[in-house]
């Protein structure tokens, strides 16, 4: 098993690699580049560039080099911990995005805590009371969270809110935290905007992850094994809880390897709803202006986080069960 | 003759599905006496299942119990609530799901199922789940119940049994599954077991190292047996009595020498003589029953059997339906060619 993790580990920046080729590829698959965005930019403000400050922006920036050239210079940059500039913001990319990356891991991991946490039970209560009016209700309401699109429940949110507290939900800090260095008064504040952001994405995460669980325990629900518990004189929550939820749980685990990115590709559009300074928006901002080497390196993060989704849930899933243990 | 361990009067388990109503026990009527072989033998369908989960009261919904009588006597420690002034308890009045109804399941009344392979959880060792079916009714420590499920595990013939209290019951051939499962069923030194077409799912030279295995469990332990099987021979074997059932009813039940050698009801008759022998001609067509057995929603009236039966009497038996009579001895037949005693 360990033995298995590490050939994992080690096939991680292979991967990465890979990834990053097709990731370049496709950043730069739209017509233009940065400075054709740029120019554009400014033309609308109504200024304007010669051409010989255009070539030599292009050359500064090295966009003029054929592609497999930028990508090579980008590579061996970021195989040396940089990761480069962004060409928009004109600022160091790791400084960018590490506060973004955090607020972002804060959001995503507590989304996916709460929806676990409220998932199961409502998928075991769902299963086990199959058709009663409780399982009819968390239907109804799986079905809400499946169907409703979270940015139009963000909007509702945020109406809700300034129409009747007056209160603007919006942003992750209050306007005088905004660009205050960290404390904790800071944090305080975080807190008491994090709620809603988390609220919003975990309603679907819950929704899609209890339907799951639900057709999962009733597939268990009839198998012999659970008569067999009964025949042997357990009481019905215990069996249940010990045998058919265990074995239900497994297909579960196994999503975690694309619940994680979900979570942060999810929640662009909330997060961009929100307004909320999160990696998501940014991320949008950076591929509509063709910003490439930030939008590289956040993509390249997405992949990370993707096979480290993956690896994880391959890691719980042989932990928790013993055929697919033994197998490898 | 002593009391009979258990029981069951006009016993009724119906499914009601949005269909209509499938009766599938309709009316079953047996005893089992201490240290007796009780063999159920029937067509796949004809309720044999349902009834020992109806004994059980672990009848899967939308099915129930309609109706009827199980009167059980508890052979271990009294302190039932409902015990009749005989001691018996009817185990159709107790609440499926409650704690009197728990305190005999697995304790004096065990199960070995169907499938060994099923019916262990696969993520669940061996040893985890002999141990918790010996702790769920007797009060000691875990150490000491490893300790019993290893000796059961031992008279089972599970070799190097400590070994195998660590395996996954996928690990184990289907033999040692079964005798796994035989040691759990064991572990509380039931009164009752049950035992639902335990040898179905494994070879047949491993059949009768179970069946073997069981008969001499039986003898040791004292306790009684309901054997459910459709295989004739299984229940020569094992079964000093023998119930046939047809459509979740008796057709005949009686002594199983009685049964073989002297059969009363047309549809045991035809049951037996479909046995291939070794006297036989050869090349000559197996004798098989007519028809096939009609849809749960299509029931015929009268006698569940006469649509298939070579001796129906027009008027009678699809008419009304036979009640199970007594006939010579020990006996009894549920068929208008022995008497006309009507149900309802």
């Amino acid at each position: 098993m360990i033995q298995h993790i590490i050939k994992r580990l080690l096939l991680l920046p292979v991967l990465l690699l890979i990834f990053s080729i097709f990731a370049f590829i496709i950043i730069q698959a739209p017509p233009g580049d940065f400075v054709t965005s740029y120019i554009a930019e400014l033309a609308s403000s109504g200024s304007s560039m010669d051409q010989v400050q255009i070539d030599a922006l292009r050359a500064q920036y090295g966009l003029d080099q054929p592609i497999y050239t930028q990508y090579g210079k980008w590579m061996s940059r970021i195989l040396r911990g940089d990761l480069g500039v962004s060409l928009d913001w004109q600022k160091p990319i790791k400084e960018l995005i590490t506060e973004r990356l955090v607020l972002t891991l804060i959001i995503g991991l507590m989304t996916f805590f709460l929806s676990w946490v409220l998932a199961v039970p409502i998928g075991i209560v769902s299963a086990v009371k199959k058709y009663s009016l409780l399982d009819y209700g968390l239907t109804v309401f799986n079905y809400i969270g499946i169907a409703t699109p979270s940015f139009l429940v963000a909007l509702i949110a945020m109406w809700l809110a300034f129409s009747w507290f007056g209160v603007s939900v919006t942003g992750l800090f209050s306007a005088e935290f905004v660009d205050a260095p960290w404390s904790m008064a800071r944090v305080g504040d975080l807190l008491k905007h994090l709620w809603l952001p988390v609220l919003i994405l975990t309603l679907s995460g819950t929704a899609r992850l209890a339907r799951i669980m639900r057709a999962n325990l009733l597939d268990e629900l009839n198998k012999p094994y659970v008569e067999m518990a009964r025949a042997k004189g357990m009481s019905e929550w215990k069996l249940i809880m010990k045998y058919p939820v265990r074995v239900a749980i497994n297909p579960l685990v196994s999503t975690i390897g694309w619940f994680l990115p979900l979570i942060f590709s999810g929640s662009l559009v909330v997060a961009t709803v929100l307004n909320l300074p999160t990696i998501g928006p940014m991320f949008l901002r950076s591929l509509t202006n063709q910003d490439m080497f930030l939008a590289g390196a956040i993509v390249l993060i997405y992949c990370m986080l993707a096979i480290i989704g993956t690896l994880i849930s391959d890691i719980l899933l042989a932990w928790l069960d013993p055929r697919i243990r033994m197998e490898s | 003759m002593n009391q009979p361990l258990l029981s069951v009067r006009n016993l009724k388990t119906y499914f009601h599905l949005d269909e209509g109503v499938v009766k599938a026990v309709d009316g079953v009527t047996f005893d089992v006496f201490p240290g007796q072989v009780v063999g159920i033998v029937g067509e796949s369908g004809c309720g044999k299942s349902v009834t020992i989960k109806s004994v059980l009261r672990i009848v899967p919904p939308p099915g129930r119990l309609d109706g009827g009588e199980m009167l059980y006597r508890p052979q271990k420690q009294a302190g039932y609530e409902g015990l009749r002034p005989d001691g018996a308890i009817d185990l159709a009045t107790l609440d499926e799901r409650g704690k009197q109804m728990r305190a005999l399941r697995g304790s004096e009344i065990a199960l070995i199922p169907q499938e060994p392979m099923a019916s262990f959880s696969p993520v669940h060792t061996i040893g985890n789940q002999l141990i918790e079916a010996i702790r769920l009714h007797q009060p000691i420590s875990k150490q000491d119940a490893w300790q019993l499920a290893v000796e059961r595990m031992h008279e089972v013939g599970v070799p190097s049994p400590e070994q195998r209290m660590n395996a996954y019951s996928w690990e184990l051939s289907g033999g040692l599954r079964q005798r796994a499962m035989i040691a759990m069923a064991l572990s509380c030194s039931p009164s009752l077991l049950i035992a639902d077409e335990p040898t179905t799912a494994i070879d047949v030279t491993t059949q009768a190292q179970v069946l073997t295995l069981l008969k001499g469990l039986q003898a040791s332990h004292q306790m009684a047996i309901i054997f459910i099987t459709h295989d004739l021979g299984v229940i020569a074997q094992m079964a000093d009595w023998v119930v046939v059932m047809y459509l979740g009813r008796v057709m005949e039940q009686g002594p199983a020498d009685d049964i073989f050698h002297n059969p009363q009801h047309p549809y045991t008759r035809a049951l037996l003589e479909s046995i291939p022998t070794v006297h036989s001609a050869s090349r000559t067509f197996l004798p098989t029953i007519a028809g096939s057995i009609p849809h749960p929603f299509n029931r015929p009236p009268g006698c569940p059997y006469y649509p298939r039966c070579v001796e129906f009497m027009a008027g009678a038996c699809d008419q009304r339906t036979p009640a199970l009579q007594p006939i010579g001895q020990r006996q009894f037949v549920s068929c208008f060619l022995h008497h006309d005693v009507a149900d309802e």
